[in-house]
Parts: C-alpha cells; sequence; structure tokens
C-alpha cells in the first residue's frame, strides 16, 4: 500500500536528519500517508474473452430482423427470386444491422472490429461449406452407382448407355489408374529424391542450373506436359495410346513437384545434426544415408505421397495420353487404358443418367483414394525433420545403449552405479545408429 | 627466462597458411556421381520437355509470324491461327477466379490463424490442405452439374442491374428480360471463374496462414496493450507483416489458374472470338484449346498447339517466378511448394 501511494523516488526523501534525533512532532515536516475518501473497492479482474449477453442479444436480433426483411423484399416487396440471392442479400443485411446495434453500446473500434469479425468468419464459412458441398454432392449424385457390388468387380464393355446400374462397374479404371500411377511413381520418385539429394549434398554450377530448371518446371501446366508425351511417344515414335504413355505423361508432371517439395524438406535438417556426424569422421555418403535421410524420412515420405495423390487426381495429361476404353486392360504397352479421373470426364459426357451415376461413382472412389493417401501424409508427416515421437525416441535411446554396452561393457556398468548414486556418468552416446 | 607472447611479425613469417584437401572415399565418390547423374537425368528430361516444345513451336510460329498473337482464329490447317482468343479468354477467367479467390483465401487465413479456438486449428489447417488435394476433375463435375445453374441466377442478376458496364453485357439478351433464355448465361467466363476460385482458394490460403502464424508474438501483445481491438491487432500487426506473403499466394494461385484445364474444359463451350463479356455464354482458354483439339490435329496443327501451350507455360512461368521471388522475400527460409 504505502509503496503504491507513495510514488517519491528513493533519492529525493525527507532529510534523514529529523529520522534520528527526536524532536518536536508538531513544529517539523514529515511524511504522511494522505486519506482518501472512501477506501478502494477489491479490484476485479477485468474479463477479456468470452461472450457477453450483449453480444448474443445484438448477434441473434441482427440475424432475425436481417432473415425478416429479406423475407418481406422477396415475398412482398420486390420481384425478387433466387435462393442464392436470398442468402446475399440477407447476409449484407445482417452486416448492416449488426453493426448498427452494435455502434449503440459501444465505441467505434468496437462496430469495426465487430464488422470484420462477422467478415471474415463468414468467409471461412464460405469455403468450409463449399469443400463440404463438393464432397457431399458427388457422393449423393453417384450413390446410386455405389450401391451396387458390381460397380467394384465389372468393366462397361458390355454397357450399352441404357442398361440400369446393376450392371457394369469401374474396376478396370482403378486397376488402370494404379498401373498408370504405379509405372509414374516408380520413374518419378527414385528421380525426383535423387535430384533433390543431389540439389542438397553437391554444390556447384550445375547444381545451381538444375534447380533452376526444377523450379521453372513446376510453373509446367499439366496439359503441356500431356501434350509434350503425345507428340514425341504417340506422333513420332508411334507409341500406341497406352498406359504406358499416360504413365510418362504423369511421371513428366509429378518428378519436378517431388523433387521440389523433398528439396524443401532436405533442406530443413538441422545443419548440427550433419556436421556432428561429420565431426565423427563418417564421410559424405554416410552422413546423407544415416543422418540427412533418416532425419528428414517422415517429410520425404509426405512429398512423395503427396506427388502421389497429385497424380492420381489428374486428368488432363491423361486425356491426351492413354484414350479411353471400356475394357480391362492389364497391359500398359499395348492398347488404350482407362484410368479413374478420365472414367469420370468422359462418363458424365454421355446424357445418359445412367452413366452420368456411373462417372460421379468413379469420381467418389477417385476422391477417396485421394483421401487415404492425404490422410497416411498426414499421420506420416505430423512432425518436421528431426522430431521424434516418443516411441521413436525410446527406440532410438535402445539402440543407443546396446552400443554403448558393445563398446564399453566397464562404461555401462559404471553408468548404472552413477545413476544409481545420483551422479552423472560421461556419456558414451552410441555414434553408429 | 619468461614467456612471452610471439608479436605478430614474429608468428606471420614465413608461415603459409595450411592447404585443406579432401579426399574422398570411393563410397563418396560413388554417392556424388549417382547423384549426380540423377541431377542431370531429371535436368535432361525436363529440359528436353522445355527444348522440345520451343523446337515444335518455332514450326509453327515460324509460319504464323507476329499474326499468332493477333489472329482470333484457330484453323492451322487452312488459313490463320492465333492465340488473341483464346489467350484473352484465359487471363480472364484466371482474373475472375483471383478477383474471388483472394477474400475467400484472406477471409479462410485469417480465420485459422487469428479467430478459430486453438483445439481445432489443425484440424482446419488439414481441411484446407485436403481441398488443395481434391482432384480437379471433381471440381468439374461440381462446377458443371451443380454451381452452373445457381450461379445462373446470380448472372441474370448482376445482368439486370449492372449490365450498364462493359464487362456485364450479354449479347443477345436485354436486361431485365422477362422471359430470358437460361442458357444465355450457362458456360460463361464468370461460371468457370468461379469454380477454378475455389481450386485456388487453399493454394493460396495455406500460403497466407503460414506467413500470418508467424507475425512476432510481441508486436501482437503490444498492440493488445494499446488498446487495440483485436482487427486492430490484425490491420496494424499481422496484415502488414503478411503482405508479401498475400500477394505472393495470390500470383501463385494465379499461375494455378492459368494453367487449369479439366474443370474449365467441363463449363465452358469454346468460341474462337475475343469474349469480353464476363457472363455471356461461351469462352475459351489455351489449355481447353489442347484438351479438345489435340486428337483431330495434323502434325502441323500440334506445332500450332504446341506453340499455345508455349505462350501458356511462359504466361505461368513468369507469374511464378514472380510469386516466388515475392514469397521468398516476405520471410526467411523455405519456398512453400507450388
Amino acid at each position: 500500500m504505502s509503496v503504491v501511494d507513495h510514488p517519491v523516488p528513493a533519492g529525493s526523501r525527507p532529510a534523514a536528519t529529523d529520522v534520528g534525533q527526536p524532536s518536536d512532532e508538531a513544529s517539523l515536516p514529515r511524511t504522511m500517508v494522505p486519506s482518501r475518501p472512501g477506501a478502494r473497492p477489491p479490484m476485479q479482474r477485468r474479463q477479456i474473452s468470452g461472450v457477453r449477453r450483449e453480444d448474443v442479444l445484438a448477434f441473434a436480433g441482427a440475424a432475425a430482423s436481417a432473415l425478416a426483411t429479406t423475407a418481406l423484399l422477396w415475398t412482398q416487396l420486390a420481384p425478387f427470386t433466387g435462393v442464392f440471392g436470398y442468402i446475399v442479400v440477407s447476409w449484407l443485411l445482417f452486416v448492416l444491422i449488426y453493426a448498427l446495434l452494435v455502434a449503440f453500446d459501444s465505441s467505434r473500434p468496437t462496430v469495426r472490429d465487430r464488422i470484420a469479425s462477422a467478415i471474415v468468419h463468414s468467409l471461412a464459412f464460405v469455403v468450409l461449406v463449399a469443400l463440404v458441398l463438393v464432397v457431399v454432392y458427388t457422393v449423393i449424385k453417384g450413390w446410386d452407382a455405389l450401391g451396387h457390388v458390381n460397380f467394384y468387380t465389372q468393366d462397361m464393355h458390355s454397357t450399352t448407355p441404357r442398361d440400369p446400374l446393376t450392371k457394369g462397374g469401374v474396376l478396370y479404371a482403378m486397376v488402370g489408374t494404379l498401373i498408370e500411377v504405379g509405372i509414374a511413381m516408380a520413374v518419378a520418385v527414385p528421380l525426383g529424391l535423387l535430384a533433390a539429394v543431389f540439389l542438397n549434398e553437391v554444390p556447384g554450377r550445375l547444381n545451381r542450373l538444375v534447380r533452376t530448371v526444377v523450379d521453372a518446371m513446376t510453373a509446367l501446366p499439366d496439359i503441356v506436359a500431356g501434350l509434350f508425351i503425345y507428340a514425341t511417344l504417340i506422333l513420332i515414335f508411334h507409341l500406341q495410346l497406352s498406359g504406358l504413355a499416360a504413365a510418362c505423361a504423369l511421371a513428366v508432371t509429378v518428378v519436378s513437384i517431388i523433387c521440389r517439395a523433398a528439396y524443401v524438406v532436405l533442406r530443413l535438417v538441422p545443419g548440427g545434426l550433419t556436421e556432428a556426424s561429420y565431426a565423427l569422421g563418417s564421410g559424405h555418403w554416410r552422413t546423407v544415408w544415416h543422418v540427412t535421410l533418416p532425419t528428414a524420412r517422415s517429410g520425404l515420405a509426405t512429398a512423395v505421397i503427396l506427388g502421389a495423390a497429385r497424380a492420381i487426381g489428374e486428368t488432363s495429361p491423361v486425356l491426351l495420353t492413354a484414350g479411353a476404353t471400356f475394357y480391362f486392360n492389364f497391359n500398359p504397352v499395348n492398347g488404350p487404358m482407362m484410368s479413374l479421373p478420365l472414367a469420370a470426364y468422359t462418363l458424365v459426357a454421355n446424357p445418359e443418367p445412367n452413366y452420368i451415376a456411373r462417372g460421379f461413382g468413379s469420381a467418389v472412389v477417385l476422391l477417396l483414394l485421394v483421401l487415404v493417401l492425404f490422410g497416411i501424409a498426414r499421420m506420416i508427416g505430423g512432425q518436421g525433420a528431426g522430431q521424434l515421437t516418443s516411441r521413436q525416441l525410446r527406440r532410438l535411446m535402445a539402440a543407443s545403449r546396446r552400443d554403448m554396452a558393445r563398446y564399453n561393457p566397464q562404461a555401462i556398468a559404471s553408468h548404472n552405479v552413477a545413476q544409481a548414486s545420483g551422479t552423472r556418468a560421461t556419456d558414451y552416446g552410441g555414434a553408429g545408429g | 627466462m619468461r614467456t612471452g607472447v610471439p608479436s605478430v611479425a614474429q608468428s606471420r613469417a614465413g608461415a603459409v597458411p595450411r592447404k585443406l584437401t579432401t579426399r574422398l572415399s570411393a563410397s563418396d565418390r560413388a554417392f556424388r556421381s549417382v547423384a549426380r547423374a540423377g541431377g542431370i537425368v531429371v535436368l535432361v528430361l525436363l529440359g528436353l520437355v522445355g527444348s522440345f516444345l520451343f523446337y515444335r513451336a518455332s514450326q509453327a510460329l515460324h509460319k504464323a509470324g507476329w499474326s499468332f498473337l493477333t489472329t482470333q482464329a484457330w484453323n492451322p490447317n487452312g488459313g490463320g491461327f492465333g492465340i488473341a482468343a483464346v489467350i484473352v479468354g484465359t487471363i480472364l477467367i484466371a482474373l475472375v477466379a483471383v478477383v474471388v479467390a483472394v477474400p475467400l483465401s484472406l477471409g479462410t487465413s485469417l480465420y485459422i490463424s487469428e479467430y478459430a479456438p486453438r483445439s481445432i486449428q489443425r484440424f482446419l489447417v488439414s481441411i484446407v490442405d485436403l481441398m488443395a488435394a481434391v482432384p480437379s476433375v471433381v471440381f468439374g463435375l461440381w462446377g458443371a452439374f451443380l454451381v452452373q445453374w445457381h450461379i445462373v441466377s446470380l448472372s441474370r442478376w448482376i445482368h439486370d442491374w449492372l449490365g450498364w458496364i462493359p464487362l456485364f453485357k450479354v449479347d443477345g439478351v436485354t436486361s431485365h428480360d422477362p422471359q430470358p433464355t437460361a442458357t444465355a448465361y450457362t458456360s460463361s467466363t464468370f461460371i468457370a471463374g468461379i469454380v477454378v476460385a475455389l481450386m485456388i482458394t487453399p493454394i493460396a490460403s495455406s500460403i497466407m496462414r503460414e506467413a500470418f502464424s508467424q507475425a512476432p508474438p510481441g508486436e501482437r501483445e503490444g498492440a493488445y496493450a494499446l488498446g487495440a481491438t483485436r482487427w486492430g491487432m490484425i490491420r496494424v500487426v499481422v496484415l502488414p507483416f503478411g503482405a508479401g506473403a498475400m500477394i505472393g499466394g495470390t500470383m501463385l494461385g494465379l499461375g494455378r489458374a492459368l494453367g487449369e484445364t479439366i474443370a474449365v474444359v467441363m463449363i465452358i463451350s469454346p468460341v474462337f472470338v475475343i469474349q469480353p463479356h464476363l457472363l455471356q455464354h461461351g469462352t475459351s482458354s489455351i489449355s481447353a484449346l489442347i484438351a479438345l483439339q489435340y486428337l483431330e490435329a495434323t502434325p502441323f496443327a500440334v506445332s500450332a498447339l504446341m506453340a499455345a501451350g508455349l505462350a501458356l507455360f511462359g504466361l505461368t512461368l513468369v507469374v511464378n517466378i514472380i510469386a516466388a521471388v515475392i514469397v521468398s522475400r516476405s520471410r526467411s527460409g523455405a519456398v512453400s511448394e507450388a
């Protein structure tokens, strides 16, 4: 209390002469605690978050009023129609009325804050709704086709446009997708990762050139990659429209993406780790193999899986190079091969509702595939480079302890003794791995 | 006798810096050559794509000359061909997409980084990333079968009230036409742009969110301490900090929008005249041109398509380079993948 109420700097205290000697209390000046009229009530903590009653009332009132006004406009006053316009107009009215209501009891910065908050929330909501709509609408339209077992077990070669949904399926497109993406990834993943390691580990003029070209080629539109394969393999080398050509087109599309993503991940490996490895005497190759790559493992896996998801979803390169068919084809070098995105694209081009349902059905299967891959990528790529889960950490510690026992059995004994007595033993961390 | 510190002159006399040499072991040499080979293969592969594109395109360009940039029609087998119409269509679709996507992605990224409860932040980030992974054919289906018919009423409304702006004019339909033909507004630049906008929103939004969430906490707290509201804090701290990423993310989205194929093909109906009327039926884009024309193309027509593809590639390349420069300047560290 006294500290707060005497904002007098220490140096300017009244002279100490008064304190030492006994003197007349009435005549000499002395410090006094100033009395205040009425004690201050106990301080209450200000609530800075949470919802006040006024906020809820203003929100609900504005919403109700906006909806009612728009309904009045739509049904009675103006010749407006359409659900979409109704939503837009009531939203605008809502923001206006909400601002007005808040302005009754708040300052102008608060009003602005509330308007901005309303706008940001609505925009995020719109994006979320759009995503949900994309997924839900596709599932609903494809539901009829998805409900039949034959959709997953047959191809379409004997299915005429008027056949019911109990005939014909898209298994051939699933197989085609797996074959094409498998070949494409078999080419693109080693190449992309190797090039990323090269970009990260071997400096030089060539390095800069490769990096520039890889960066530039990530801008290559996928249709142009497809056109390239079409113009070379098919028109010049007279390869058929086939799964192999489609796989090449996909590989060209994703190799730069995988390389770029893997390079970014490798660059995040802490320099301390690699330098520690060099300091322990391991060479370049050992450092890359035992330190850099394992540290970046989860990030690299994410890069590869997201590349695969991209390759599965690509339609335009496949459109130019694979050729549409309604038959099973397990041979990638001979004859056209269907894939899921291409199936969706070609099936909905037919006006028959059953074909459209099958097209949406294959889009759902495609979406599921991408979702699964994405989920796996999320699970693996949860941590950054060098961060370990507790299980990985335990395993690493166990390995380290085994190494220690192997190198120096006495050390581990003394380590245990030291731990028991509460002091710290010399740390013989395993340098191997 | 006493120990002395040797003077600098003494120690430097005759001292030559030790030469450091590294002799690589056999395994290291092998590793380097394998890595280099990988780099070279990728370089050759991608270089081949680029140079072949140049080579084939140059055949068509040589024949067409400068008229390639000014001709609107596309008849490579006889008569002229040029990209004037398709490139205008491409750019208009991409611009509509960006105009719609920027507020959406800004709102989403601000919501995720500033407004959303901490517990669902990670979930929302996953959702947005997942949206980026949705195949474009799915967006195309959605746009062609669902959105198109709902946007038509919006198109009509814009045309009715803002039709006097040349951009929103629709030939053949007067404003407030009581019985307009519904197809007058379908397959337009506007609808294609909106669908593409939803495809590029997650890309732009994830770059913006990353920058916003890195805004220095000290400055945030400072703004709050000075009595700022949340929006006040965002306006003076978060937005200026993320300005570079906002522009860069938008440009990356633009690059993606320019190259988008399937969703656009499924929505538009191609016309080969410059179509500046956003709401009117029919437009075109370079990627749609390639996807629709390659099958009937003679070898020379393929060259012409290659030239169009090259123009598109050049456009996206420039946009991506500018985006990469802006994004990497706006924050130190890794440039996000496109």
